[in-house]
């Protein structure tokens, strides 16, 4: 087992916390400590411990420590592997682009809607491209919601058609005009070579070539999805994880009340 | 009379039994009647067409759609490929190669009769049924001669969309200790209403079922398996609109589990219900000849539904995916039926819940293989955390005897599996099984407690939501949403426009030669 364990040598840094410089944490602050794992296309034993030692110091990390290596297979073997990592980041300058809405409850919502709005607010959503999972868009969509957050379709002020899973863009953005959608929702959940972002790209695209990118809100999610990649793909609104259907309606309500009174 | 460790009364699981009995026959009556152009892809197979056209379209295709753009597929392909046969003396290949250079007209030959076809199409026919006969056998000699991993068998997925690489990976799982090695299908192939051919080194988040994948898949795992002396199992997808192709392609290459399940497409793809419920008798008849093991996907059902309120959901669909294939000729010791572990983490006693269900699936299809499935829906990036779930799913594979353990990666929702992630996955079942091995004939259950509790509560809910099948009759009841509260019409989504009632001159030998 790892020396480090056992270590007794003073800690020779500065053990203050400063967060123009910050790095990970193990139990001593700035101590950097960092745990990762990795295969090697190599059978195991000493020189793969070495390579994979020596491939954490070109990572940036000092002292790593290889604490458990197990040949998979023939020819591969993985590392669990400890380091301390020595460079900083400044957290006082981090800006992370957010989806700026506040959250309200379903009830808040509503009644936001009938009383700014006046109207039910139409959302279609899908699935779309070759993407067949529907749990994303359920969970934000369907009535039950998910993990206690009710879907969409729950809400009085909200008039919903989910369309499901592989959904074309056109047919998408076909229903989106037959109901007068005020937004489309738009859920992709494999990302396996960046399949999703030529897809959702084009379906901004489309939006576009018809001059209706203005007429509806637009927005995406999936576990691999955040509001800057979405906006950076010309969406209004981006949902990753940890966001459920309050996040959604909140934003599509208190967005379209914007542009309401901008008009 | 059979022993329960949950006190369930078997009166009423005959009763559940006999009511999806009903269920499926009613099913069956429209099933006999027709056919689809998957279907009759699959009896161009099975009569030795195979390979594509200069475009790359394959050659059952090119058939079917002759028969189609004619509009007499409802005759079946093979009562004009007979005629075509006894007519020009050529191989039903080289008539299909007619087609595509436009030479002819297979429509346009004298009509000769069913016994005269059956003669012609014999050699043909023959071919192909001693290929799957030889496949079986191939299977059951290696299983005797090698020996095999105990159950629950570890099943464990590839999906790096070259086949290549897939063998690899298969290779390394294998050595870790795998028992079965799914190869997971390209994103969005279950909607292609034909299958591609060749190798092939480019899918998204899987790789293209294709009969020369199969075969290549197949060969290394018979290599490994003599390397390490255990017998590995392939698995692959036998759903979607080709159905009854991958089936037949499946069984001439000696695939040993297929997923095929009719209502998972009907639910999760959007695919036409009477079109693959058609499909899916095909696809039986073929699986239960080439002995192969089919997997059911009543698991999905709680990916979307909630695991705790609709569980009943998933053993009422059991039980109709038991008589449906019963119906095939496909035999209980063929049938992985499926459930899942999908309790949210956080529900206190969660794990007594889930063990009742497992125990309780276990107790009435006792021959069945069970598929069982790990948790998903609440797998949430942290693989710590998901590592423990997978560990208690494991607990309960092992202790109510599963068939066939769908292992759990940590990495569930963050990417397919990476080499590590599956040796962590097998690591962890394997310690498990060899840890608690006969704690299911150690502990029993305490009287009227929560377990068992719940699977009353499960199969009573189960008999009530079968006899409203019953009366409603499956397909307007999928219409209404009834499994995984999904909505799906009779006349909807993808593939309805394959579908024809069989004609007069139908011909379809396969059906009764496969299920004798």
């Amino acid at each position: 087992m790892s020396e480090a364990l056992y270590q007794t040598d003073k800690n020779d840094f500065d053990q203050t916390l400063d967060l123009t410089k910050v790095r990970p944490y193990g139990d001593t602050i700035n101590d950097g400590k960092t745990q990762l794992s990795f295969t090697l296309p190599v059978p195991a034993g000493d020189e793969a411990v070495e390579a994979a030692k020596q491939l954490m110091k070109k990572m940036g990390f000092d002292n790593p420590q290889i604490v458990y290596h197990k040949e998979l297979a023939g020819d591969f073997t993985f590392f669990v592997c400890y380091g301390s990592f020595k460079g900083s980041v400044d957290y006082t300058s981090i800006h992370v682009p957010k989806v700026t809405s506040t959250k309200w409850d379903m009830q808040t919502t509503d009644e936001f809607i009938k009383e700014k709005i006046g109207r039910k607010i139409v959302v279609v959503g899908a699935s779309t491209g070759t993407d067949a999972h529907t749990v994303g868009i359920d969970a934000i969509m369907n009535m039950k919601g998910f993990a206690g957050h009710f879907g969409l379709e729950r809400y009085e002020m909200f008039e919903t058609v989910n369309m499901g899973s592989q959904v074309a863009n056109e047919d998408l953005i076909a229903k989106g005009i037959e109901t007068k959608a005020d937004a489309l929702l738009v859920s992709q959940t494999v990302t396996q070579k960046d399949v999703h972002i030529s897809n959702m790209v084009e379906m901004v695209e489309m939006l576009e070539a018809e001059g209706l990118r203005e007429t509806m809100l637009i927005a995406c999610g999936g576990p691999r999805i955040t509001h800057e990649l979405a906006k950076e793909l010309g969406y209004d609104a981006g949902f990753g994880m940890n966001t459920y259907a309050d996040d959604v309606a909140s934003f599509l309500a208190q967005e379209i009340y914007r542009r309401l009174q901008e008009q | 009379m059979q022993q329960s460790k949950l006190n369930i009364n078997f009166d009423d699981v005959q009763l559940a039994r006999d009511l999806a009995n009903k269920i499926a026959r009613s099913v069956q009556s429209f099933v006999d009647n027709y056919t689809t152009v998957s279907v009759e892809r699959t009896l161009c197979r099975l009569v030795g067409i195979n390979d594509t056209d200069q475009n790359g379209v394959p050659l059952p295709n090119i058939v079917v759609d002759a028969l189609t753009s004619k509009g007499v597929v409802d005759q079946g392909a093979l009562f004009f490929i007979g005629n075509a046969v006894i007519e020009t003396k050529q191989t039903p290949q080289e008539i299909a190669e007619q087609i595509v250079k436009e030479n002819i007209d297979i429509t346009s030959y004298s009509y000769h009769t069913k016994e005269e076809i059956e003669k012609a199409l014999q050699p043909y026919i023959n071919q192909s049924m001693e290929r799957i006969i030889s496949k079986r056998t191939h299977r059951e000699e290696q299983i005797a001669t090698l020996g095999e991993g105990a159950r629950p068998y570890l099943y464990v997925i590839v999906a790096t969309g070259n086949i290549y690489e897939d063998v690899r990976q298969a290779e390394a799982a294998a050595h870790q200790g795998a028992d079965i090695i799914a190869v997971i299908r390209t994103t969005g192939q279950s909607l292609l209403d034909y299958v591609p051919y060749g190798a092939t080194t480019e899918g998204f988040g899987g790789t293209y079922a294709t009969q020369e994948n199969f075969r290549i898949m197949r060969e290394a795992l018979d290599k490994v398996g003599k390397e390490i002396g255990r017998f590995i199992r392939l698995c692959n997808y036998c759903s979607g609109l080709c159905m009854p192709e991958i089936a037949a392609m499946g069984a001439l290459e000696g695939l040993d589990v297929m997923l095929n399940d009719a209502l998972y497409g009907i639910l999760f793809r959007d695919i036409n219900m009477q079109r693959t419920m058609i499909d899916q008798f095909m696809s039986r008849v073929i699986n239960g000849f080439a002995g192969v093991i089919i997997n059911t996907g009543e698991d999905n059902y709680l990916t979307t539904a909630d695991a705790v309120e609709e569980a009943h959901t998933v053993l009422a669909s059991d039980f109709i995916n038991e008589q449906l294939a019963l119906m095939a000729g496909l035999p209980e010791e063929q049938m992985g039926l499926g459930h899942a572990f999908e309790m949210d983490p956080d529900l206190e006693n969660g794990f007594l819940l889930e063990l009742a269900q497992a125990q309780m699936i276990r107790e009435i299809f006792p021959k069945a293989p069970l598929k069982y499935m790990p948790p998903t829906k609440f797998m949430s990036g942290n693989i710590f955390k998901g590592h423990l779930q997978d560990a208690l799913f494991n607990m309960i594979g092992i202790w109510t005897s599963q068939g066939i353990q769908l292992l759990g990666m940590p990495t569930e929702a963050i990417h397919t599996p990476f080499m590590s992630d599956r040796y962590l996955s097998i690591e962890n079942a394997k310690y498990i099984f060899n840890n608690m091995r006969n704690i299911g004939d150690e502990v029993e259950f305490k009287k009227d407690g929560i377990i068992q509790q719940r699977a009353k509560e499960v199969l009573n809910k189960t008999i009530e939501l079968l006899r409203e099948l019953e009366t409603k009759g499956l397909f307007t009841a999928l219409e209404e949403g009834i499994f995984g509260g999904v909505k799906r019409p009779k006349n909807g989504g993808k593939g309805l426009g394959g579908v024809s009632s069989k004609g007069e001159h139908y011909y379809n030998p396969f059906l009764v030669l496969m299920k004798k």
